[in-house]
């Protein structure tokens, strides 16, 4: 198992975002999570990548433990994440910041970099290479220099994902990708989606197309009011009694 | 030691190739941006992977005389292939990416290709869509990996760099066998197949040669001499001629390096990156930069807007000189210098047209404004014609000597004649071997050398070639006199004011025409003016409006030879209109439709009255019907033609 989460519940106060939950991903899995409004996919997600502690349970990746690990150790650990409400930086170019995302990974010093020389020059050299190397993945080429505040929602979405992509992450986290995408977008976005797949990335993914979800993951789990209802392969999980419920509700009458 | 000039024609496409990788083999055959970067290729590299690419097709089993199909972007692969599959005396067939299955499928099984090249995940797709219909493909090879690995198990399915390595293996064991092939190429041979556009039926595959293509470009550098050193962007379907004449014909024959863009969308900046020296594109690409410049300088502040006209119309006064070739007085000459430091300069340099020496348009019309407008910023941009069958340029424009309204006169080894018909008849040795497996089509075209172009026109005294339309489309009046109501239209239409026009005289003793005002435009201009108007009927029958537009019809007779004038004119009351059965749905004029239905009117242009009363219709979208009766005016397009013996309507 790559991601164990085992037995993880998060409170606020008396709230339970998240109760007793427990899923693994294995190494180059492509796995969803579902569920309805506040059912608590994005407080999952916050809790793998180190913006929340769990308040009971244990969360580890390749035997880090991330329980208690903050945001940029997790990155380090090689998980990066695509937000649902774009974090760019608008009024930098779409290279500046892919490049910025990378700052993590810079070893060299205030002078070197001042100077441009030694392991500035190299680091720089080579981050440039990934950066564009993510750039011709996910098609930017034609807004490279463009300003990330000028770009349409749909490729402000694909910027979103490189630049997650830019910390070459072994454990991609995509919170809605797809989120108010034209049909189009979101056929290109699923595209790039199994393109990154395919390409051995071990993909978790919150999506409210389930028409999608079902279509490409390989195995799904489905969250409601913080507890996991039910969890395999999407042929399943949709054919679960349980999970029908909480999408279309209780029929009361019968 | 490199041939020149006309000897280039004794040699094949891949024999020029190998003797430029040998002459100069670290010059730049071609640039190709990858990861933001432009990375040079060599002639000896071109020569090398094209070496390694016809190796790879003879493992394949690949024979003289097969077919193989290239789908892809502008990449050096494309020429790899295109050189490597020459160089093995087969041919290679252009297929434009754009092309949907189904075309694919019937390009593909029309031409018997063995093997295709696809460029990524997307292209291969399409292929395994058609599997079962194109029997006679072996082998797919695609280029971009991306998205590439479920197809692993398929054996149909290979990699271009699998390829080369096949061939490099192949190379080692029979290192003269390319060599060989090269040597025994002819130049008559049928090197590529190229589709014509096919507006009217399925598109043919014109079967082109070596010695066309080398033809064509050194018959066009002739007169347009270019350098080894020069650029070229390419950014155009290689499976349209133009491309292939541009990066293949005059690349190989002594040109340019090619420079091939990053994606597609990023060739209007790569453009800039590159300053390319000569720039082949369609009007539509022209028109474009021509209302990106607009619209940009209509968002700046009011005095660069003030800056942009007043240099401008210094421009306007220069280029109806440089298009003549004349020496401008001295006064317009410091104001153009002056001009083109302040403004044309740093406008051309963003652009990317800073150095650009020559500009081409052909495949449509451009309007005479936008022609005007390119001379006028310092662009030499000059207008071509020819077809496929061609090679694409039979026709251009000579530096000096450039018009708005003709596409020029022949190119060096070319002679033009006009049928009886009016047809267009050209010859010279770009013209092809014939259609693919289309015999009849063959004879009717190709005969005794001369390509039947299946355009009418004439040429001008100074014998610059005139097109007006396809010959199916032209009429005749009843004095016998050909002429396209289309070409007149298109001319009437290139006028701001003007939204639709047709044109009458077939079995007519003289030329008229339906001009429907354009209600913005227009609209606009009266309220400049001061002009009240109620409806499009009011404002269409204003005689303010009519003396504007008999000035626009006046600028189109002044363009025309006697015959093709025209005489009368009506400003229609209505706009002509897709709902009313007066349009097709993708906006052609239904000409007998029109006629039928506003007859009195058309009598009335040929009756010598002065105005028709009219009943009419009006559906609404809701369905429902109104009657309306309205007086149109007949307008007489030169009146003072009859006042005074000179003709000399003063425009303006």
């Amino acid at each position: 198992m790559q991601l164990e989460v085992k037995n993880v519940s998060l409170r606020f106060g008396g709230v339970n975002a998240l109760t007793d939950v427990s899923l693994d991903v294995k190494q180059g899995e492509l796995v969803s999570v579902i569920g309805p409004n506040g059912a608590g996919k994005t407080s999952l997600l916050n809790c793998i990548s180190g913006f929340y502690h769990p308040s009971a349970g244990r969360i580890t990746f390749e035997g880090h433990d991330l329980t208690h690990a903050s945001p940029h150790q997790v990155t380090k650990y090689g998980i990066a994440r695509a937000f649902q409400n774009i974090e760019l930086f608008s009024g930098l170019t779409v290279l500046e910041n892919l490049l910025l995302a990378r700052h993590t990974f810079y070893k060299y010093n205030f002078l070197e970099a001042v100077w441009v020389y030694g392991k500035a020059m190299r680091e720089g050299v080579a981050n440039r290479r990934i950066v564009e190397e993510v750039i011709d993945f996910m098609e930017l080429e034609g807004v490279r220099k463009a300003l990330v505040g000028n770009l349409p929602y749909g490729v402000r979405k694909r910027v979103e994902v490189a630049r997650a992509l830019s910390l070459s992450p072994k454990l991609l986290l995509l919170d809605e990708p797809m989120a108010g995408m034209t049909l189009e977008e979101k056929e290109d976005m699923v595209r790039f989606i199994l393109d990154i797949h395919e390409r051995g990335t071990t993909i978790i993914l919150i999506e409210h197309d389930l028409g999608v979800v079902m279509d490409i993951s390989q195995r799904v789990n489905v969250l409601d009011f913080g507890q996991l209802i039910a969890s395999g392969l999407p042929e399943e999980v949709s054919a679960n009694p349980r999970v029908q419920e909480a999408y279309v509700g209780v029929d009361h009458a019968a | 030691m490199m041939p020149s000039g006309y000897d280039l024609k004794k040699h094949t496409l891949p024999q020029l190739l190998r003797m430029r990788a040998q002459s100069t083999p670290t010059a730049v055959a071609m640039r190709q941006k990858d990861y933001g970067i432009w990375n040079e290729v060599s002639y000896a590299e071109y020569f090398r992977k094209a070496m390694l690419f016809a190796n790879g097709l003879l493992e394949l089993g690949f024979k003289p005389g097969e077919r193989l199909a290239v789908m892809a972007d502008n990449i050096p692969e494309w020429l790899y292939a295109e050189l490597g599959t020459q160089a093995v005396g087969g041919i290679s067939v252009g297929v434009y990416q754009s092309s949907l299955a189904p075309e694919v499928a019937y390009v593909l099984s029309y031409t018997g290709c063995a093997i295709v090249v696809a460029e990524d995940q997307e292209q291969v797709d399409k292929l395994l869509e058609i599997r079962s219909e194109i029997p006679t493909v072996r082998t797919v090879i695609y280029e971009d990996p991306k998205g590439m690995k479920a197809y692993d198990g398929d054996p149909w399915i290979m990699s271009f760099a699998e390829v080369l390595e096949l061939g490099a293996a192949y190379q080692r064991k029979h290192p003269k066998a390319v060599d060989d092939l090269i040597d025994q190429g002819k130049p008559e041979d049928v090197c590529h197949f190229s589709l014509t556009s096919g507006t009217t039926g399925r598109p043919k595959a014109a079967m082109l040669m070596h010695k066309n293509l080398v033809h064509m470009g050194v018959a066009l550098q002739e007169i347009d001499p270019l350098k080894p050193t020069d650029d070229y962007l390419s950014f155009l379907p290689f499976a349209w001629i133009g491309e292939q004449m541009m990066s293949v014909g005059m690349a190989l024959s002594g040109g340019f390096a090619v420079n091939f863009p990053e994606s597609v969308d990023t060739a209007m900046s790569d453009l800039k990156e590159i300053g390319p020296h000569v720039v082949f594109s369609p009007p539509r690409v022209w028109e474009g930069i021509q209302s990106n410049i607009w619209v940009r300088i209509s968002e700046t502040y009011a005095f660069n807007r003030w800056v942009y006209k007043a240099m401008l119309s210094i421009g306007y006064r220069a280029a109806e000189y440089r298009m003549k070739g004349r020496p401008m007085p001295l006064g317009l000459g410091l104001a153009y210098w002056f001009a083109d430091q302040i403004m044309f300069k740093p406008l051309r340099d963003q652009l990317g047209f800073l150095r650009l020496r020559r500009a081409y348009t052909g495949g449509a019309a451009l309007g005479p404004d936008v022609f005007k407008f390119y001379h006028a910023i310092g662009v030499n941009l000059k207008q071509i014609y020819g077809q496929t069958e061609i090679i694409g340029i039979a026709f251009v424009h000579r530096d000096g000597d450039v018009r708005n309204d003709t596409v020029g006169v022949p190119i060096p080894g070319g002679e033009v004649k006009i049928a009886e018909s009016g047809e267009i008849l050209a010859r010279s040795d770009a013209v092809v071997a014939g259609y693919w497996e289309r015999p009849e089509a063959t004879l009717e075209t190709f005969v005794d050398g001369w390509l039947h172009t299946g355009d009418a026109g004439y040429l001008t005294p100074e014998g610059h070639l005139v097109v007006i339309d396809r010959v199916s489309d032209v009429m005749h009046t009843s004095t016998g006199q050909m002429f396209s109501p289309q070409f007149i239209e298109n001319k009437l239409k290139f006028s701001p004011y003007i939204k639709e026009a047709v044109v009458f005289g077939d079995q007519r003793p003289y030329l008229t025409a339906f001009i429907n005002v354009d209600p913005q435009t227009v609209g606009k201009w009266a309220e400049d003016k001061g002009i009240a108007y109620t409806t499009y009927i009011d404002l269409s029958q204003k005689s303010q409006v009519a003396d504007l537009i008999r000035r626009e019809v006046h600028g189109v007779n002044e363009g025309l030879p006697e015959h093709l004038r025209l005489r009368r004119f009506v400003l229609l009351y209505k706009l002509l209109d897709a709902d009313d059965d007066e349009l097709t749905r993708t906006g052609k004029v239904r000409r007998k439709f029109v006629q039928e239905r506003y007859r009195p009117i058309v009598e009335g242009l040929y009756g010598g009255v002065s105005k028709v009363r009219v009943d009419t219709e009006f559906k609404y979208q809701d369905g429902s019907v109104q009657k309306v009766s309205t007086e149109v005016n007949v307008l007489e397009a030169e009146p003072s033609a009859v006042a005074s013996s000179e003709g000399g309507y003063v425009a303006r």
